[in-house]
């Protein structure tokens, strides 16, 4: 009886303290609010806010639209890049995986390339394709692949060298090899790397927006903060802080599947 | 000319700048349809020496040939169980056994190739987990599986690298046994190297008994003939004449050996690289060494 009231009141707390840490922000913003006058108040976001959320399909301009579909702009839009950069760093990463000597030959170009900003790679992007949308795309393929080329690296330097003896014992040929041993060992690097590189495609789409003006979360975040909107800078920074966060979790999820196997 | 024959392999791998010799001058010569027990404390190049037999890595120097024909990498004909099991996690035990059976049987339908997986593993009396993963069996269940995969590819060498020492004693006899029955059932000479650290192992399972003297560099002492007829069991073999003299040779060589590297020697043989002891027996009868 005793144990049973500690742990539904250990399940309340579970609950509760997430919220207690909300509230004080919640606090912490509306002083903030009081003492900056161009900062509205959460009760103002909320106001003028509402007709984004209550009616989040609603279109009623190029960027002037629900934030539901706002956020679905963004969303295919970091698809796709992320599409992309995983199509490109997957295979990147086997190869240096398993090459000694393209890690060499490509290794220092790599951590130079690495640390560059997505509002760097932009003005490239523009540059190369001439339109905002795969230059977006570039931007955000270019930055994002690096977690998954690093990791899956990482996964196949880490398989046993048990696998290997097996794979040379059985004498299987490469192409086994390569999809009976190297893919499934290396499964759950690749995921952690997935879940990295789509963190960071959600980092790049907002400034890739800002910077095209290009209808999604972050073009509507720029172009409210033009149009002295400041409730909806709000508003917009936690739609994308909770998007975030649900794609984390998703991939944290599947990553999670992957390593109980 | 013996089916297999080693001469001369020496053996050393680099270590903090220097070299560490961990094979020298090791010589063998193994009959076809042999089973030969190598047996030495842990961490004395055992592994590195069975390797090498079978083709997994090179020699410095020396020659390896195995049928007159000198070895250059895995032979298509062997087979090896591991130690520790070495099976993929991802796949089930017939996913195993079966990636061991379309790689070496490619003239069977995929039909029959499952069917073989299917067969092997039920005579290993895992008829009913072939569906599940190696995490879901014990030790014992993995190390079947493990046998059941070399036998799938029906070999003529098998090499085995303590196959059953990560096994509680109970299951070791068993499997053991087990293993007896598998050989005398192929209908064929399955020419067996074996390493273990158990002198009783190497009595009940082998035709002969090499010790491998700890070095470093390791060397190959004397070998002996195990002159008692297949099918031992425990029992028999602690109230064996020949066998006690056997075991009283092996454990005497590997004890001597011992004994010119540290000051103090026991019948329990430490290596001092591993913080596991490795025990070279457990006889029930221990030898007197006097």
């Amino acid at each position: 009886m005793k144990q049973a009231l500690r742990r539904s009141s250990g399940r309340a707390l579970h609950l509760l303290l997430p919220l207690v840490g909300v509230g004080l922000a919640l606090l912490v913003w509306w002083g903030a609010s009081l003492k900056v006058t161009d900062l509205p108040s959460p009760a103002r976001t909320w106001e003028e806010s509402k007709l984004y959320i209550l009616e989040p399909f609603a279109k009623r301009g190029e960027v002037d639209q629900g934030i539901a579909l706002l956020a679905y702009y963004s969303l295919i839009r970091v698809g796709q890049g992320f599409l992309l950069g995983v199509a490109i760093g997957t295979p990147l990463g086997f190869l240096f995986g398993v090459s000694p000597l393209l890690t060499r030959m490509f290794d220092p170009l790599m951590q130079i390339m690495r640390p560059i900003s997505p509002l760097a790679w932009l003005p490239l992007g523009l540059v190369l394709f001439r339109r905002s949308e795969p230059a977006a795309l570039f931007a955000i393929a270019v930055c994002s692949m690096w977690p998954t080329i690093i990791n899956t690296m990482m996964g196949v330097r880490a398989i046993p060298q048990d696998y290997w003896n097996v794979a040379k014992v059985l004498r299987l040929s490469k192409t086994t090899t390569f999809l009976k041993i190297i893919v499934p060992a290396t499964l759950p690097y690749m995921f952690t790397g997935y879940r990295l590189s789509l963190g960071i495609a959600w980092l790049v789409i907002v400034a890739s927006e800002m910077l095209t003006g290009t209808p999604g979360v972050g073009g509507f975040l720029w172009q409210e903060y033009n149009s002295l909107i400041y409730a909806h800078i709000l508003l917009a920074i936690l739609t994308i802080g909770v998007i975030g966060f649900v794609l984390d979790r998703l991939m944290g999820l599947a990553e999670g599947k992957l390593r109980t196997v | 000319m013996a089916y297999i024959e080693v001469a001369g392999i020496t053996k050393s791998f680099p270590a903090g700048g220097g070299v560490r010799p961990v094979l020298r001058d090791v010589s063998l010569s193994v009959e076809l349809g042999e089973f030969v027990a190598i047996v030495g404390a842990m961490g004395s190049g055992k592994s590195t020496l069975l390797s090498i037999l079978a083709g997994l890595s090179s020699a410095d120097s020396g020659t390896v040939s195995v049928d007159g024909e000198p070895l250059t990498g895995v032979r298509d004909n062997a087979a090896f169980v591991f130690q520790n099991y070495s099976l993929l996690p991802w796949f089930t035990a017939l996913e195993n056994v079966r990636l061991a059976v379309e790689a070496s049987c490619r003239t069977l339908t995929r039909e029959e190739q499952k069917a073989r997986a299917k067969r092997v593993l039920e005579q290993v009396g895992l008829g009913n987990a072939l569906h599940r993963r190696p995490r879901q069996l014990s030790g014992g269940m993995r190390q079947r599986v493990a046998i059941a995969r070399a036998f799938a590819t029906d070999p003529d060498l098998l090499f085995m690298d303590e196959p059953f020492g990560a096994l509680d004693a109970l299951t070791r006899e068993t499997l053991q046994s087990e293993l007896m029955r598998l050989c005398s059932s192929v209908g064929k000479p399955v020419t067996t190297i074996m390493i273990t650290n158990s002198v009783e192992e190497a009595l009940l399972l082998s035709d002969r008994i090499v010790p491998i003297l700890p070095g470093p560099p390791a060397t190959l002492g004397v070998p002996i003939h195990v002159d008692l007829p297949r099918g031992r069991t425990v029992a028999q073999l602690v109230r064996d004449e020949q066998a006690s003299h056997v075991r009283a040779h092996v454990v005497a060589t590997l004890t001597a050996a011992l004994g010119n590297r540290r000051p103090r020697a026991g019948v329990v043989l430490t290596e001092k690289e591993n913080t596991k002891p490795g025990v070279v027996s457990e006889d029930p009868h221990p030898v007197s060494l006097s």
